[in-house]
């Protein structure tokens, strides 16, 4: 346990608890735990003031390897537990860390609804389109056809796309990176957890051992540049090795499109520029998925809002102003009658 | 008729009735959208200010505005009072008052032999008696010819009253509950001050609706006075009950029960959040909290059980006092998070207002047969103290005692009250927070030796670590922790030790409860009748009227349903027969077994009725034979 009092400069080791971390060798989950001590140590936070929340699954572990306040919940019911302790505890910096399985499938509900009170949360979802923990059985983000031990001739399911679901719940801040790219996670850990207001993060996550290389169409080296789109507010939108792929909107459609700068007369005030302000915009970009488009990376949606523990807070300062509660006088109230 | 004379005949096998009147029983029924429940409620409170003892029972269906005129959208209030203790809402109705021809239908059977029956007579065209399953007018056909029948034209006199005022035709048939309440009021020589002042307060903006309510009050007063309705339905007095000096008022088991957590709330010195998905008959206590935001009380309606209870157990982790309150269904969606609650020993109250079933069963109807739920509804070994409110009133002190075992043993502590409990009221003396000793939780804040499962020696209760204290950060969850450190462990030897440990800690909240008292009758003798939860009032009146007649019999209410009581073992073996009547089919029946192998035997009922006192005298008379 590490129990000594934090000296005031915290490096990215003041974050790792003293628990040896369980994960498969080469899981993606190491990359992510890596960042996340960095990027907390980078930021300034206070480990006191910390809590990690997780479900169940391979990244539910995350908060055992936190020296931070951690809860290890039950499955799916990550966002409630988290929900309750952010309402009692408003001034905490409450992670919320969840997988696939975790958050869409059993805990798809609570997923929904914390996004939408806008709870000032910052959600991360390791997807790796498996269920790891219980020995690779298909997740609700798999792909059509995934072979796995319950789905030997290839699921049927059509699968859910995290960042789609979480715009349709009313998300105000839906980002995605990929767990390997440390410096890219720690914009987003950044941005996120300054966000007031429920932050969404899909973190692409490699499982080595189930279903290994299943994002290689757009992590591989080889092909990672022409397939990665990094959206920045303000910039265009473009990506490839040459710099010269880029995504249009056509109004006729009302669909963006992939093209080349220079071919077929585009140039590059055609090209979209990135507004993270703009739901539509967002939906959009949040759709698209290789072969035909390339993943979208980077900050996709921000547009805060007024958080929900802070309008709970709102109403109960209210109620306060008049004083504070006297329960023997509220139970004297209405009608009574003395007995001498 | 002579009510005087017969009244007091309810309670089957008390000795001749007295000259005066010492109890009635007055049931109203009407069409749910007939504002029955607020006559009912009005009268009661009326007859609390009249300083009579009174129980009421809110009898009303699930559908909120079923079809006009059918027999399921009955709505039904039964209020007993009287000049002495009254203890149940009265097995049998001495007057029932009938706004409809369904009214009369699903309740004139229920009413005593000789009993008196108001109809609203301008109800009872034909196409209404129809509806309601009479194949002909049951005033004509000698149905009632067991009855004392006054007929009325209530809704013609309420309509009549209402004009003046220039309201609809709706709003004036509407004032017929008030017009009512005037009526019985005069019958019972109540004060109608307070209904007055409901009325203005309810009807504040709209004069012209209230000014039609209170005269169709008024109305109905006059009519019984200026009638003359002499004989059958003479106006009779009450004489107050001599109550313990105090100041006092109507309660309901719903209000009680978020006082009281209120209350432990602030003995315990933490604020609480209340996280509740809305279900019947659980819903008033969100209500009545949701109210309460000036006593550091958060509530949060969340999206389902199962997050009303994780986000409970979030606030908990976080230093406040989480509390989750439903009903059986609720309950059983909630038992996974009851378990991570147990398995990181964190204080968390569970409100479980029981209700008929199994499934959806009869939701506005009561039961008690979620005791297995209670003590045993969750996967693994996963105990937690159970405690059982037996009236409206008694909620306060249960929920307090709730809060302190919540608090000082670090668990999850589930309270069962019930849906007759939760809707009915009581004249309750007011108490004080302040007569009760605070239990002020200490949070750790010392680092010197701390992990999250270092415990107190003698209570076993883990520390209570907030997030937000510096040099104490640690990780918590429900995979099994190592005894020594916090940490997981998988250890087999460990798992052995943590789980006699969970388990030790519970039952030793056996020393800190007080021991099974015996409520009426001897410690020892032929016959104890054992109840839990509701069944109280029935049961204690019965042991009463039996012990009065001369049978030996005893009275033993458990409010400490797990652990149980040190000395209730001991206590059952010193009769010879013990008899458990509860309202489910045999679990308070099959606990006391299992505990103490005795050879118990049992009154069971679920009929989504609470227990009548003819039911438990019956079966006392068969256990004890003639004497």
């Amino acid at each position: 346990m590490n129990v000594t009092v934090q000296p005031d400069k915290l490096t990215a080791k003041d974050f790792a608890s003293d628990q040896e971390v369980r994960w498969c060798p080469g899981c993606g989950d190491y990359a992510i735990l890596k960042a996340m001590h960095k990027s907390l140590a980078d930021m300034g936070a206070r480990p006191e003031n910390t809590v990690f929340v997780s479900g169940i699954g391979c990244s539910s572990r995350f908060p055992y390897y936190m020296a931070t306040y951690g809860f290890h919940t039950i499955h799916g019911r990550a966002p409630a537990v988290a929900t309750g302790l952010k309402l009692a505890r408003p001034e905490l910096d409450v992670w919320v860390v969840t997988g696939d399985g975790d958050a869409l499938s059993i805990g798809g509900n609570h997923l929904f609804h914390a996004l939408r009170r806008n709870v000032d949360l910052n959600i991360l979802l390791f997807n790796n389109e498996i269920y790891g923990l219980t020995k690779g059985q298909y997740s609700p983000t798999s792909r059509v056809g995934q072979k796995s031990p319950s789905t030997p001739m290839g699921s049927v399911d059509s699968p859910a796309n995290a960042l789609t679901f979480a715009l349709g719940c009313n998300a105000r801040f839906i980002a995605r990176g990929i767990d390997v790219q440390a410096k890219n996670l720690d914009v987003l850990f950044r941005r996120a957890r300054e966000h007031k207001g429920a932050s969404f993060i899909e973190i692409i996550q490699n499982c080595i051992v189930y279903n290994d290389a299943v994002f290689a169409d757009f992590t591989e080296k080889a092909v990672a540049d022409d397939m990665q789109l990094h959206v920045v507010h303000g910039q265009p939108m473009i990506f490839g090795k040459a710099k010269n792929k880029a995504l249009r909107f056509n109004a006729q459609t009302f669909q963006l499109e992939a093209v080349v700068i220079g071919e077929n007369g585009v140039t590059e005030k055609d090209i979209l520029v990135h507004d993270e302000k703009n739901r539509v915009l967002a939906g959009l970009l949040s759709a698209l998925r290789p072969p035909n488009f390339p993943e979208v990376l980077g900050v996709i949606y921000c547009d805060p809002a007024t958080s929900y523990e802070a309008a709970v807070v709102a109403q109960e300062n209210l109620a306060k102003a008049k004083g504070p509660g006297d329960l023997d006088k509220l139970m004297r109230a209405g009608n009574t009658w003395a007995v001498t | 008729m002579n009510l005087q004379a017969d009244a007091g005949r309810k309670d089957t096998n008390t000795p001749a009735p007295k000259s005066e009147l010492d109890s009635i029983v007055v049931r109203f029924a009407g069409d749910s959208g007939d504002g029955v429940q607020l006559l009912g409620s009005q009268f009661a409170q009326e007859t609390a200010l009249a300083s009579n003892s009174l129980a009421t029972f809110p009898d009303y269906p699930a559908e909120i505005r079923a079809p006009t005129g059918t027999t399921y959208g009955v709505s039904a209030f039964q209020i007993n009072f009287g000049s002495r203790l009254i203890k149940t809402a009265g097995d049998q109705p001495d007057v029932l008052v009938a706004l409809n021809p369904a009214a009369l239908m699903v309740n004139y059977k229920g009413l005593r032999k000789g009993g008196l029956v108001i109809l609203d007579s301008g109800a009872f065209k034909e196409k209404d008696i129809k509806r309601a399953g009479f194949a002909v007018d049951p005033r004509l056909d000698g149905t009632l010819k067991e009855f004392r029948v006054m007929e009325i034209d209530i809704s013609a006199q309420a309509l009549e009253v209402a004009k003046p005022f220039g309201v609809s035709q709706k709003e004036g048939l509407r004032t017929k509950n008030l017009w009512t309440l005037g009526l019985v009021s005069w019958m019972y020589d109540r004060e109608l001050n307070s209904t007055m002042e409901y009325i203005t307060r309810k009807f504040g903006a709209e004069d012209a609706v209230r000014d039609a309510n209170l005269a169709a009050l008024k109305a109905g007063h006059a009519y019984g006075e200026t009638h003359e309705l002499s004989g059958d339905v003479a106006p009779v007095s009450m004489p107050a009950v001599e109550f313990e000096p105090g100041t006092y008022r109507l309660v309901s088991g719903a209000e009680a029960l978020a006082w009281g957590m209120a209350a432990g709330a602030q003995l315990a010195g933490l604020e609480m959040v209340l996280a509740s998905y809305p279900i019947t008959p659980s819903s008033p206590i969100l209500h009545i909290l949701a109210k309460m935001k000036q006593f550091g009380i958060t509530t949060f309606q969340a999206e389902d059980e199962i997050a009303a209870c994780c986000a409970a157990i979030g606030a908990s982790y976080g230093g406040k006092l989480g509390v989750t309150a439903s009903s059986g269904p609720g309950i059983a969606l909630k038992t996974e998070a009851i378990g991570l609650a147990i398995s990181t020993e964190l204080p968390l109250v569970i409100l479980n207002t029981q209700r008929a079933g199994p499934s959806t069963g009869l939701p506005t109807k009561t039961e008690q047969s979620d005791l297995f739920l209670a003590v045993w509804g969750r996967n693994a070994d996963a105990p937690i103290p159970v405690l059982a409110t037996h009236a409206p009133g008694d909620c306060f002190e249960v929920a307090i005692e709730a809060v302190r075992l919540a608090t000082k043993y670090m668990t999850p502590v589930m309270i069962l009250s019930d849906g007759y409990i939760a809707n009915a009221a009581e004249p309750w003396r007011i108490p004080s927070v302040s007569d009760y000793a605070p239990f002020k939780v200490q949070f750790r804040t010392e680092t010197e030796g701390f992990h999250p499962f270092v415990r107190d020696p003698h209570t076993l209760a883990r520390a209570w670590a907030v997030p937000g204290t510096p040099g104490l950060m640690h990780r918590i969850g429900g995979i099994e922790k190592d005894y020594n450190s916090g940490n997981i462990s998988y250890d087999p030897a460990n798992h052995q030790k943590m789980t006699d440990t969970r388990f030790a800690k519970i039952n030793n909240i056996a020393n800190d409860i007080p021991e099974q008292s015996v409520e009426l009758g001897d410690t020892k003798g032929k016959l104890a009748v054992v109840g839990w939860g509701s069944t109280h009032g029935p049961i204690n009146r019965a042991v009463s009227n039996m012990r009065e007649q001369g049978f030996d019999v005893s009275h033993i209410h458990i409010r400490h349903v797990w652990p149980l009581p040190r000395n209730l073992g001991q206590l059952l073996k010193s009769y010879e027969k013990v008899l458990v009547a509860e309202m489910n089919n045999g679990q308070m029946l099959t606990l006391l077994k299992s505990q103490y192998l005795i050879d118990a035997k049992s009154l069971l009922k679920v009929s989504g009725q609470p227990l009548k006192i003819e039911e438990v005298t019956s079966a006392i008379r068969s256990h004890l034979g003639s004497n």
